[in-house]
């Protein structure tokens, strides 16, 4: 009998499968970091300073103290023993530089630094009593002005964050003589400001002191381990003693890609005190680290007549910090998307009196892309050529920058079916749309593209007592669906009913896994899932091998199917082993196995890696008023093996509204002259409202890549927000005849 | 930021006797209160709270054809009153473009006058502000000034008034009745918010201690041709950067009679110019008239660096509402602002 | 220092006594006092929707008030509406829509939408997108939300 005959369950990949933390969330039964509530528990709030530069003189204290419910009150001199070693700082996620230590003496590097912590009985006291902290300074002379400093620019120094976050490839062929040359040009600038994660959850953290040293933290955080090595490190404590869970994080979109100084306040106020101690930041405070850099662009895209890229300028001036070399990958992609042969690329950092920025929902990629694709339009639009043709001219089969083939790319299928959905053959040239009243209206479309990352991780497999499976590894989840996605892969590798499996994340006690970000977690993680899966699979196998009067006889692995729990034999389907036979050969004693899964890196480097995307955006702009409204938009992914496709199409439809976020709507307003940010809250940071959001719809096109990992999937938190932002700035323009330079384009820009 | 007590009380009466002395306050809705107070831009030793007087959460006919709306009757509560979108629907409609539903179940009428400014020197206790500590200066001139005034501002002081209903309320030349130590007294709605000039630290006219009863609206109410248009960062939930509440009552012959405009996000007060209403009169509506118009409410306005778009926008603002208002049907809450 | 109020709530059906300062709001009421962490603390300031609960048949936003602004009130929080195994038909519906991914923003959108469907003010998407939009989302799922208010609205006319 041949194994096409065999019953086969359903497979969990590539159906529509409702999260498994799902009820929870819809019934405020999930706990967040802020929500766990031990026994005697102290309330900190932090006080942050109110100069941009200097140095603390002075921590008046008494009034604060004086407040009912005050325990005590840190600061540079009253706190724990920390590390002296910037390297006992760096989180896995630091870049080149001296890492901020909070409290660690009395210099203030940027307005708005933490100096100060009240605990208190109460919550209320301990925000009351900071209120009364007056602190006293003696003040330096600051900059925080990007424009004005762009002569201070430099390149960035490089460090291990390179490898994720490639610098740009030197300049090749001969971009002046080309650009010279070229029948049509383009030259303009893109620019914007910072802007702040602001996830819905403000950072917190809630640290139970378990005597003796030791901690367990409940933290705000996309990675349980790196929280862990980061305070461990950081404060001179054993690995052991410090246990990092995370299960419920309401939002990240990297805000918590690096541990932020409320975890490291949470721990030290509860080893110094030996209490249990819960920070948690207010939302003025969620301004006070980490951001998408302010970036200055300048694009120069030159094109021969018949409509081929001949020649590309990209540069691109980003703010950082004193302290640390923020750097993303801005300016590579052009040389990426389109086969380009004479391209020039810059990319500098301008240090100012700020906090370092930090990687924010399609770092670089979104910033790159947005001058990218609105410079291609332009481009189109001189050529007189519809913007889609324009790029199919373009359209890349090998990744020019590098000569590398790509280990997968349907580009183009994206292209087709979305422009189709969408209805592109209904756009007219610009300015041309037949208005509706008093607006106008305008097509766009853009292209996006983010890398495919691989990196090790390790996960664990057990075949449980009761013959159903257990993995476990420390990943946490901001509401991706990584934990259901996890548990997908885990059923079809063990051919387990999703109702079989129990994954267990979230707790640094469990295999270390790497921070939840940069669109790599279901490559990454659920590679070492799969893995750990097979290997389970393999020592359930041996045993069946050997059990009592050799039921398969001689049969490999190939030979048999896991299936509903049991392994079936292919050449005689009534030999059915059940799981819970090998657990009762076993002694009833469960069956584990942990594995690493290591990239080949040698493969990997053969190949341009990446996932791509086609969004195309129709806008209605009111003529006079310049109010601009988003009414559809479609958007096609291509990105490997689609997992979950309810999940999925939510992720892809989350990156849609930021990019329509970063096209009309946030942006962070810094004040220059004081050195600190304005619009600290969500009144004026502006993130999308419901009546923002039109009508939006998501494809995915089919695409088989079997270099990228294991599983052949290419992740889907970036590549969403990518292609938006720029098609929403290309429908502007081809409604109005206005290029959109400073996003986002907000009323008054027209 | 500061701890308080607080008491509840059930007539005015009482509500009046317990707030006078320094730093009491009386609390309504509390959805700008509370939120200045966790701030630390609002320090109260005593909040009153008023909730328990029904004779404030009251609609009540007036003997001259107009409506009282009582000072804790929340805003959406009015905002869906039947009188209230029967007769004066331009009041209704503004009311629903700002703010949300649950702060508008919770925000009285009488503490939507008494909103404070949005500006972010205002808002932040650790920047210098003329109008929370007179004197200090204002970074708001050389700062991000967006959301700021391009008229009746001064040197001292660039903010604007938030509330987008006190621009209806404006329009429809409501009367506010306020009870104070000394009595009960009417304030006319175009004298109740101030311009900063060299006080920018009081934003109206009301008396230490005295307690807003009731907004008095008159019977005219222009339930056939008004809007209210609102201009702001995103679709909903944002205050406004222009808003325009217009409204005009045409003759037989299809000639404006009455016209009243005024214009919200662009000062301190809700900006309305009698002489370019008077402009209107006698006129068809039109856009060249409603340009007039707008040319004499915008006279001398001027602007900072971020804001300067405002006169211009404005302006085009009150063209549209003029045509918007022809047709009120058309609108409905949440509706874009076109045609 | 001002003393103690004593005060009532009856939350999600079950009268509590309370002993409270002025100042504490009843958003912290709920999730420091009585445990309840449905409700979420988003901004603090009336700027997000997240501590939206329904007050007296009303929704608002828990944070911009104080408990004692509401002693003798009856109060309704995300665990109110429906626990797992027994859920609202607005949280089956979110489920059903995957109308949440964080989940921080999700019991305010829920008690929102249930009030929202309740007030009767709301026809059309575009209206019931604009009496949402005190309902930040910060994960993008606003499309998916709204599809779930819109799925039991339209089920509860049938």
């Amino acid at each position: 009998m041949s194994q096409s005959t065999l019953p086969q369950p359903k497979p969990e990949i590539g159906r529509p499968r409702r999260r498994i933390v799902g009820e929870q969330k819809v019934t405020g039964t999930a706990t967040y970091a802020a929500e766990y509530a031990p026994e005697n528990l102290l309330h900190g709030y932090v006080v942050n300073a109110k100069i941009t530069k200097g140095r603390i003189t002075g921590i008046e204290e008494r009034a604060a103290r004086e407040v009912e419910g005050v325990v005590e009150i840190m600061h540079h001199l009253r706190r724990p023993k920390m590390g002296y070693f910037d390297m006992q700082y760096s989180d896995i996620d630091a870049p080149p530089g001296s890492p901020f230590r909070v409290f660690y003496d009395a210099n203030v590097q940027f307005n708005e630094q933490p100096i100060a912590l009240v605990l208190a009985d109460t919550f209320e006291a301990a925000r009351y009593a900071a209120s009364l902290i007056e602190v006293s300074y003696e003040e330096d002379p600051f900059d925080v002005d990007l424009h004005k400093n762009l002569d201070k620019a430099r390149k960035p120094k490089e460090g291990i964050d390179s490898i994720l976050k490639p610098m740009p490839p030197d300049d090749y062929g001969d971009f002046d003589r080309a650009f010279g040359e070229a029948a049509a040009t383009y030259e303009g600038e893109v620019y914007h400001r910072s802007q702040h994660h602001n996830p819905l959850e403000m950072h917190a953290t809630t640290t139970v002191y378990e005597g003796k040293g030791k901690v367990t933290v409940y933290d705000k955080t996309q990675g349980t381990t790196n929280s862990q090595m980061y305070v461990s490190s950081a404060l001179g404590l054993k690995m052991s003693d410090v246990r990092v869970i995370a299960p419920f994080v309401g939002g990240g979109f990297g805000s918590g890609l690096r541990p932020q100084y409320q975890v490291l306040l949470s721990v030290m106020a509860a080893l110094y005190l030996k209490r249990n101690v819960r920070v948690q930041l207010d939302r003025e405070q969620m301004y006070t680290f980490g951001h998408r850099p302010e970036t200055l662009q300048r694009v120069r895209f030159g094109a021969s007549a018949d409509g081929k890229l001949t020649a590309v300028s990209h540069e691109a001036y980003a703010e950082t910090s004193r302290f640390e070399d923020y750097h993303e990958t801005v300016v590579n992609h052009a040389g990426v998307l389109y086969p380009v042969e004479n391209v020039h690329l810059d990319y500098q950092l301008v240090p100012l009196d700020r906090f370092t920025p930090l990687d924010m929902r399609a770092p670089g990629g979104l910033t790159g892309v947005l001058a990218v694709e609105t410079a291609m339009d332009q481009l189109a639009d001189r050529l007189q050529m519809d913007p889609l043709e324009f790029r199919l001219k373009n359209y890349a089969e090998r990744d020019q920058s590098t000569g590398k083939p790509f280990s997968s790319k349907e580009l183009r299928a994206c292209y087709s079916q979305a422009a189709e959905r969408f209805g592109w053959d209904q756009r007219k040239p610009t300015g041309q749309h037949p208005r509706r009243g008093n607006r106008l209206v305008g097509h766009g479309m853009a292209s996006g593209i983010w890398d495919a990352i691989m990196l090790p991780a390790k996960a664990t497999a057990r075949l449980t007592t009761e013959g159903k499976l257990l993995i476990q590894c420390a990943l946490n989840d901001c509401g991706q669906g990584a934990y259901t996605v996890m548990s997908q892969i885990a059923a079809d590798e063990l051919g387990l009913p999703f109702e079989d499996v129990t994954f267990e994340y979230a707790d640094s006690k469990l295999d270390a896994s790497p921070v939840q970000g940069g669109s790599f977690t279901t490559g990454v993680v659920g590679s070492a899932v799969k893995a750990a899966c097979f290997a389970l699979k393999d020592k359930i196998f041996h045993l069946a091998q050997i059990l009592d009067g050799f039921p398969l006889g001689d049969a490999l692995l190939p030979d048999v199917t896991f299936t509903g729990g049991e392994i079936v034999l292919h050449a005689d389907p009534s030999v059915r082993i059940p799981f819970t036979e090998i657990i009762a050969f076993n002694k009833g004693k469960a069956l584990e196995v942990s594995k690493t899964n290591i990239p080949n890196p040698i493969k990997l480097k053969r190949y341009t890696r990446n996932s791509h995307a086609a969004s195309f955006v129709e806008v209605e702009v009111d003529a006079q008023l310049g109010v601009v409204y988003l009414t559809r938009a479609v958007t096609a992914v291509a990105a490997g093996r689609i997992m979950n496709t309810q999940t999925a199409r939510s992720q892809i439809l989350g990156g849609m509204v930021w990019g329509i976020s970063m096209a009309l709507r946030e942006e962070t307003l810094l004040d220059h002259n004081m050195g600190k940010f304005m619009n600290t809250n969500l009144a004026e940071y502006h993130v999308p409202v419901h009546a923002d959001i039109g009508e939006l719809d998501v494809i995915f096109v089919e695409e088989k890549d079997d270099i990228v990992n294991e599983l052949g999937v290419k992740g889907l938190g970036e590549i969403g927000t990518i292609s938006m932002a720029p098609a929403i700035a290309n429908a502007i323009f081809n409604a109005t005849g206005k290029v959109v330079t400073q996003f986002p384009f907000k009323l008054g820009d027209l | 930021m500061n701890n308080f007590h607080y008491e509840r009380v059930t007539d005015v009466d009482t509500a009046v006797a317990a707030a006078t002395g320094a730093g009491n306050s009386y609390l309504g809705g509390g959805t700008n209160l509370i939120d200045l107070w966790k701030y630390d831009l609002a320090h109260p030793e005593k909040l009153v709270d008023l909730n328990g007087i029904d004779e404030l959460k009251e609609v009540t006919e007036l003997p001259d054809g107009g409506l009282r709306l009582g000072a804790l009757v929340t805003n959406n509560k009015t905002a869906y009153h039947p009188t209230v979108q029967e007769r004066y629907p331009l009041l209704s409609r503004t009311i629903l473009a700002g703010a949300t539903p649950q702060i508008r179940n919770a925000a009285t009428n009488g503490g939507n006058l008494l909103q404070r400014t949005r500006c972010y020197y205002f808002y932040d206790a650790a920047s210098p502000c003329n109008k929370r500590v007179p004197g200090s200066g204002c970074p708001a001139r050389e700062g991000h000034n967006r959301l700021h005034a391009i008229l009746g501002h001064s040197e001292a002081c660039i903010a604007t008034m938030p509330s987008d209903m006190c621009v209806a309320l404006a329009a429809l030349e409501a009367t506010v009745r306020v009870r104070g130590p000394q009595g009960e007294r009417h304030i006319p709605f175009a004298d109740f918010h101030r311009l900063p000039g060299e006080k920018p630290e009081l934003d109206n006219t009301l008396g230490e201690d005295e307690l807003i009863l009731s907004i008095d609206l008159p019977a005219r109410g222009f339930a056939d041709h008004h809007t209210y248009l609102k201009l702001r960062d995103r679709h909903s939930y944002a205050f406004a950067v222009v808003s325009v509440a217009l409204g005009y009552e045409l003759d037989g012959e299809g000639k404006i009679t009455t016209a009243r405009i005024a214009l919200g996000g662009v000062a301190h007060k809700p900006w309305r110019v009698p002489a370019a209403e008077e402009l209107l009169v006698g006129q068809a509506p039109s856009e060249d008239q409603f340009a007039r118009a707008a040319d004499a409410l915008l006279e001398g306005a001027s602007g900072f660096k971020h804001n300067t778009f405002k006169i211009d926008l404005a302006h085009r603002a009150i063209i549209r509402a003029g045509a918007m208002a022809h047709d009120p049907s058309c609108q409905r809450p949440g509706a874009k602002p076109s045609l | 220092m001002s003393s103690p109020h004593q005060i009532q709530l009856t939350v999600n059906g079950k009268t509590q006594q309370l002993s409270v300062r002025p100042w504490v709001s009843l958003l912290d009421a709920l999730r420091h006092h009585l445990h309840l962490h449905g409700t979420k603390k988003g901004c603090d300031h009336g700027q997000c929707g997240a501590c939206t609960v329904i007050c007296d048949g009303e929704r608002v936003l828990s944070c911009l008030n104080l408990a004692v602004m509401k002693d003798g009130s009856e109060i309704t929080t995300i665990e109110g509406l429906g626990q797992p195994g027994n859920l609202h038909p607005l949280q089956e519906a979110f489920l059903e829509h995957d109308a949440y991914q964080c989940g921080y923003c999700t019991p305010g959108q829920i008690c929102s939408g249930v009030a929202l469907i309740e007030e009767g003010h709301a026809t059309t998407r575009e209206e019931v997108k604009e009496l949402m939009s005190g309902n930040l989302c910060r994960c993008g799922a606003n499309t998916n939300i709204i599809d779930a208010i819109m799925a039991v609205k339209d089920g509860a006319h049938e």
